[in-house]
């Protein structure tokens, strides 16, 4: 509830070290900050699979095999081929067919681009609305700010899922549904930090010289306080990606994400359910291994990203 | 004291004021009740009697009067699907709900519990390294995916345990449960152990970090230095110290159990409530969605207010002021 709730903020109101005050430490250098990034192992492991995720996101039309939504490359004798069978026609098949005929692995690959599409945006978004909300109720302070954290509270009492539920059952289901729902449950925990770090940041010599200098207090609020309650935004950042990423794929295989054109990764492993128990196992299995890849990446990365923009570690 | 519960109660019951509100708005003017409640084949004279009779006709703030008339009563309108009270619908799946989010807790406090006092006493062990790991995967892995794979693995090839339903039942103060008969039991172990999947890695490394502080703290180093058997400060001066948040994110984490319980009730059929709003939302089964939300809200509310009671009788230095 207050600024020692966030593990990032600086509780000593200690001078900003290179690595807490963002905006120094990139006009500096940043070669230092991403050696000792890269110098833990997991991180490696993190970057490169994230690096991986996003090549064959980007890539999908032209590294897939095949296009899962063109019903013309679709035979539908082709449909649940286990892996590494051929098609009809002599295609293989690494990771099998679904029950339409489709590659798994091309419908992997396009899965991965509107799972990450979804996610990224929702979390940006979120992130925007929280992070502005969160500085405001800071550097405002009195009744708004006591009234946007009691919300903020409010809000982070109720589970994400519950949040996401309220929102679909009142919208119907989608996909503009589901990120609006993943935004809806996921602004408060950007709101909490940003107002913590900028709680902490407020007292700062530096924002009480550029007000005594009468700079307007937009500009205070977006040039000088701003950047430096960075650091512990991007990390919360990188980890509610991972979980809107999850939450979006939970909410599709409960089959409130509905678009059947456009499956993402949830809809492959919702498709698969129905032939688990005759022991297809690949329909569901693969897509599942492609989004465990995903978050597991995702996290790491955000982990080490802590640790490094963390000013308390930084020695 | 008192003045600060009275105060915590009011902000509670103006939050399920607030929701009710919002519920309302969301259900009636954002939807259109219309197009949801009425068969579109029915004439134009046809529609406007069913509309009158819903009130849908009168202005929304009598209808939002009678909808919280009816909602003090309990009384949230007829499942169109099952063609019973609502909350009647509801509250029959609840013992299923209870039980399964029961369980799974236990299971996050058994395993979690000791596990997490492991790796915070011996940090540099490869074992707990291993556990450490294994946490992160904990928090990593869909539950959803975890629980088609627990079916596959489980279910489908070695034929343990099987995937779907809640198996026998027995007959214990008015209401079904499953874990006394030993074919219920088998058909409550795999869901349980879905969803305990997430908490049980949330309480591992609670009582990681927790045991980590309270390791550097004097009492311990003095116990140590007392000559205390190693048990001793382990179970006594460690773990005691250490109820406090555990305790607290248990009964946090409860409520979020049963909401979670949605994913792996419809994973595995079990006929719960989260199952239950699943269908009813892709059934647009309104008056069901609305006592289920509407409950949730209550349930949640209620949950911090007594957590927040729980505080100041743990911890005399938390105010209820208000504060932050």
């Amino acid at each position: 509830m207050d600024s020692n709730s966030v593990p990032v903020a600086d509780p000593h109101g200690n001078p900003p070290t290179a690595a807490g005050s963002a905006g120094a430490s990139a006009s500096r250098s940043i070669w230092p900050a991403l050696l000792r990034f890269f110098s833990a192992p997991a991180a490696v492991v993190g970057a490169l699979g994230l690096l991986i995720v996003l090549f064959v996101a980007i890539f999908a039309p032209w590294l897939s095999p095949q296009n899962p939504f063109d019903l013309m490359q679709l035979d539908i004798l082709d449909s649940r081929l286990p892996p590494g069978s051929e098609s009809f026609s002599g295609v293989p098949y690494i990771l099998g067919t679904d029950g339409q005929g489709r590659d798994i692995l091309s419908g992997i690959m396009y899965g991965l681009r509107t799972s990450l599409i979804v996610g990224l945006a929702s979390a940006i978004a979120a992130a925007l609305i929280g992070t502005t909300l969160g500085l405001m109720a800071a550097y405002v302070g009195g009744r708004t700010e006591g009234f946007m954290m009691r919300l903020v509270d409010l809000q982070l009492s109720f589970p994400t899922i519950l949040m996401a539920l309220m929102v679909l059952a009142i919208l119907g289901n989608g996909v503009t549904n589901v990120v609006l729902a993943i935004i809806v449950a996921e602004w408060a925990t950007y709101a909490r930090t940003a107002r913590g770090t900028a709680l902490v940041e407020r007292e700062k010599e530096y924002i009480e010289a550029a007000r005594c200098l009468r700079i307007p207090g937009h500009r205070v609020l977006l040039r000088h306080l701003l950047p430096n309650c960075l650091a512990p935004i991007i990390v919360i950042a990188t980890m509610q990606v991972a979980r809107a990423i999850g939450l979006e794929a939970t909410l599709s295989f409960l089959g409130l994400g509905a678009s059947v054109t456009q499956p993402s990764l949830g809809m492959l492993i919702a498709n698969g359910y129905q032939y688990l128990l005759s022991g297809l196992y690949w329909i569901s299995f693969y897509p599942g291994i492609a989004l465990l890849i995903t978050i597991v990446s995702i996290n790491l990365v955000g982990d080490r990203l802590r640790d490094v923009l963390n000013p308390r570690n930084a020695r | 004291m008192i003045t600060s519960l009275i105060r915590r109660a009011i902000q509670a019951g103006f939050v399920i004021f607030a929701m009710t509100l919002i519920v309302f708005i969301g259900v009636n003017v954002i939807g259109n009740p219309v197009d949801i409640l009425i068969n579109p084949d029915l004439n134009q004279a046809e529609r406007l009697r069913v509309v009158e009779s819903l009130g849908l006709d009168r202005p929304l703030w009598q209808q939002y009067l009678s909808f919280l008339h009816g909602l003090a009563q309990g009384d949230f309108g007829d499942s169109f699907v099952y063609s019973k009270p609502a909350l009647d619908v509801i509250v029959e799946r609840l013992p299923a709900t209870l039980e399964l989010a029961l369980c799974a807790m236990l299971i996050a406090i058994v395993v979690g519990l000791p596990l997490g006092l492991y790796a915070g006493l011996y940090p540099n062990r490869v074992s707990s390294k291993i556990i450490m790991t294994g946490s992160i995967l904990g928090f990593s892995l869909p539950t959803f995916w975890v629980g088609l794979m627990f079916i596959l693995l489980f279910a489908v090839q070695l034929g343990w345990l099987p995937s779907n339903g809640r198996g026998e039942t027995e007959l214990l103060f008015g209401a079904r449960w499953s874990f006394l008969t030993a074919d219920g039991l088998a058909h409550l172990f795999l869901p349980a152990l879905n969803l305990a999947l997430f908490k049980t890695s949330l309480i591992l490394r609670l009582t990681r970090a927790g045991v980590q502080e309270v390791v550097m703290q004097d009492y311990v180093k003095f116990a140590r230095a007392k000559g205390l058997r190693e048990n001793r400060i382990i179970f006594v001066h460690i773990l005691k110290n250490l109820m406090i948040p555990v305790v607290t994110i248990i009964g946090l984490e409860f409520g979020s159990l049963i909401a979670f319980s949605v994913v792996t009730e419809s994973i595995f059929g079990w006929p719960g409530m989260g199952k239950l709003i699943i269908d009813s939302i892709n059934l647009l089964d309104r008056p069901v969605i609305v006592a289920y939300l509407m409950m949730m809200v209550v349930l949640f509310v209620s949950l911090n207010f007594i957590i927040d009671i729980c505080y100041t009788l743990l911890d005399p230095r938390v105010r209820l002021d208000g504060k932050g």
